[in-house]
């Protein structure tokens, strides 16, 4: 049997109760990568030799009292090449970081290492996070584990193509418009954003400070709701996380469901959703009234402004974030240029790819002087109305079901020519992002031509534990999760 | 809604990125573009509706003006492109 295959619920277990070390863990799926990463390209740099230290100071702990405290004990899991981690390298996917090598650990780093899981490897995303197809990294282009010429989504493709092809057992993956909901749909497998500030942004290189979140990516609910217990909790190196106390997310999964109401909005069931992503949703909803929630169409009146909003807001966050990347404290630096001014620029331009370069410009413009009021500060009043709208939808119900993307995987290729196109994917997941709400994409079937299609789960503020248990027992009727890519 | 190569230019300068001309002619169709899309805000009535910058409702995170550690001089001039012996960043020369 391989280890790599397995939840980390199940690993855990087989791990503590000494049926396997956590070296052979690590040797099943190192070997899983080796003997697919060629193909799906999810990883951009593996520690090998830390993980195996690390695995060896973590077998020590295994059958002592000691173990209680690690949660994740000997866990492999893959991060987003997007969190820093102290000694090792974290690119964005980028030129301009091409060899940092971070002086310090993210804050959601230093949880996971303590809750003893393995590092195992930094995984592929859009460049700084900017994309919905992992098409605009630097370095490498992701295919999907389903199908090897379809994308698996963006940014976090990596982060979502590794779960799928069994080459690691959990990952970290950001979300900012629908980063992990959007790739976890595509490559069938579950990713969740949390409420904005639940989970620290320290050590996660910034695109847009409003938007940005770190989430779980997983084979399976349970996994997700044990991995955001690690990683959630206020940290006082983030002044925007939250000072909440962190529920045991695992013990909602399989509370009573009864007397629950699910919203279905109509705006996000029109015509702009392909067919076949329609009829499994709707499939889907059939099966949350089994479960005995009520259903009850509302509507979310804001919902097709959410693109034009966030891409003005986000491109505004962004164009401020990545002035940093000027060649001066870190990063790449031009060998070339004239005076400062030409050192940022001859740096930067160098440095940047093309779809960072236009958010950069978006952004820069919709901040110009005489263009902020009727850009900026327009988007930040929608934004408020589109709170609005979820905080009046929260009143009748308490939660809301969505397709999470308009259509299945697209091809490599398709939707490159026009950035437009490629932002309309993200119509279903930025407004979660916008209001701050958390969300979770779980599979909930498949195209006639064996490509995932996801299901979105969205809950009010702080609601994660509701959320995780409506996700979980659906899961748990629909049983979408049997299936597997033939890889080989 | 006319985004000119003197626009892309301004923007450039202002976001420090030298763009070459093929770069900046798509620049200006992609922004014309993106623009023309979000202008649909303009259909919104906002007039009586406060701006969110941030969801969470909390304001000014202040801690004690106490010194605390934080990275080493050393780590932090590690991954510099340039770093003087003295422990400084070096850069062109800034003042004429």
């Amino acid at each position: 049997m391989k280890l790599n295959q397995l939840t980390a619920k199940e690993l855990i277990v087989k791990i503590k109760q000494k049926e396997v070390s956590i070296k052979e863990v690590l040797d099943h799926v190192y070997t899983r990568i080796e003997e697919t990463d060629d193909r799906v390209k999810g990883y951009l740099s593996l520690n090998k030799d830390e993980a195996y230290k690390k695995a060896e100071n973590l077998q020590k702990i295994v059958g002592t009292e000691e173990e209680k405290s690690y949660p994740l004990l000997g866990v492999p899991i893959a991060v987003k090449d997007n969190m820093v981690i102290k000694g090792g390298e974290a690119t964005c996917a980028s030129r301009i970081l091409k060899n940092f090598i971070s002086p310090y650990n993210a804050t959601v780093i230093d949880k996971i290492k303590e809750s003893g899981a393995v590092v195992i490897g930094k995984t592929n995303l859009d460049e700084f996070a900017m994309g919905s197809s992992t098409e605009n990294s630097s370095r490498q282009t992701t295919k999907n584990p389903w199908n090897l010429e379809r994308t698996p989504g963006g940014s976090s493709g990596g982060a979502a193509a590794v779960i799928a092809a069994d080459s690691t057992v959990l990952s970290l993956g950001s979300d900012t418009g629908g980063s992990i909901r959007q790739p976890a749909a595509f490559c069938g497998v579950v990713g969740m954003k949390p409420t904005y500030g639940r989970v620290s942004r320290y050590g996660l290189i910034a695109f847009a400070s409003s938007l940005d979140q770190i989430g779980p990516l997983t084979k399976n609910v349970y996994d997700t709701a044990l991995l955001l217990e690690v990683i959630s909790g206020h940290d006082s190196k983030d002044s925007t996380s939250l000072d909440r106390p962190v529920p045991k997310y695992t013990e909602a999964l399989g509370r009573d469901l009864k007397g629950k109401v699910v919203g279905i909005p109509k705006e996000y069931f029109d015509e702009r959703i392909d067919k076949e992503v329609f009829s499994k949703v709707k499939e889907a909803i059939k099966v949350l009234e089994d479960l005995g929630v009520s259903l009850k169409e509302i509507s979310l009146p804001h919902t097709k402004y959410a693109v034009a909003t966030y891409y003005i807001i986000a491109t505004a966050e962004a164009s401020s974030n990545l002035a940093r990347y000027d060649g001066v404290q870190y990063g790449h630096r031009s060998e070339d240029f004239e005076n400062l001014i030409d050192m940022y620029k001859e740096s930067r331009t160098q440095g940047f790819g093309k779809e960072v370069k236009r958010r950069i410009m978006l952004g820069t413009y919709v901040l110009s002087s005489g263009y902020y009021d009727a850009y900026y500060l327009k988007a930040q009043k929608v934004r408020s109305l589109i709170r609005k709208d979820f905080e009046d939808a929260f009143k009748t119900c308490d939660l809301i079901i969505t397709p999470t993307t308009p259509t299945k995987a697209f091809k490599l290729g398709e939707k490159t020519s026009d950035p437009l196109e490629m932002y309309l994917t993200d119509i279903c997941t930025t407004s979660a992002n916008l209001a701050g709400i958390p969300g979770i994409s779980v599979p909930c079937g498949f195209s006639s031509d064996n490509l995932p299609i996801g299901l979105q789960i969205l809950g009010n503020y702080c609601e994660e534990e509701s959320l995780l248990n409506l996700a979980f027992q659906y899961e748990q009727l629909a049983g979408v999760r049997e299936k597997k890519p033939d890889l080989f | 809604m006319e985004i000119t190569i003197k626009d892309v230019e301004y923007i450039a300068n202002l976001a420090r990125l030298k763009l070459s001309q093929e770069a900046k002619d798509e620049m200006s169709s992609d922004l014309k573009e993106i623009l023309e899309y979000v202008d649909q805000l303009n259909e919104v009535n906002t007039e009586q509706v406060e701006p969110t910058a941030h969801v969470l409702s909390i304001n000014n995170v202040l801690r004690k003006d106490i010194q605390k550690s934080s990275l080493s001089r050393e780590a932090v001039l590690k991954v510099a492109p340039q770093a003087s012996e003295e422990g400084f960043y070096k850069v062109p020369q800034i003042i004429e």
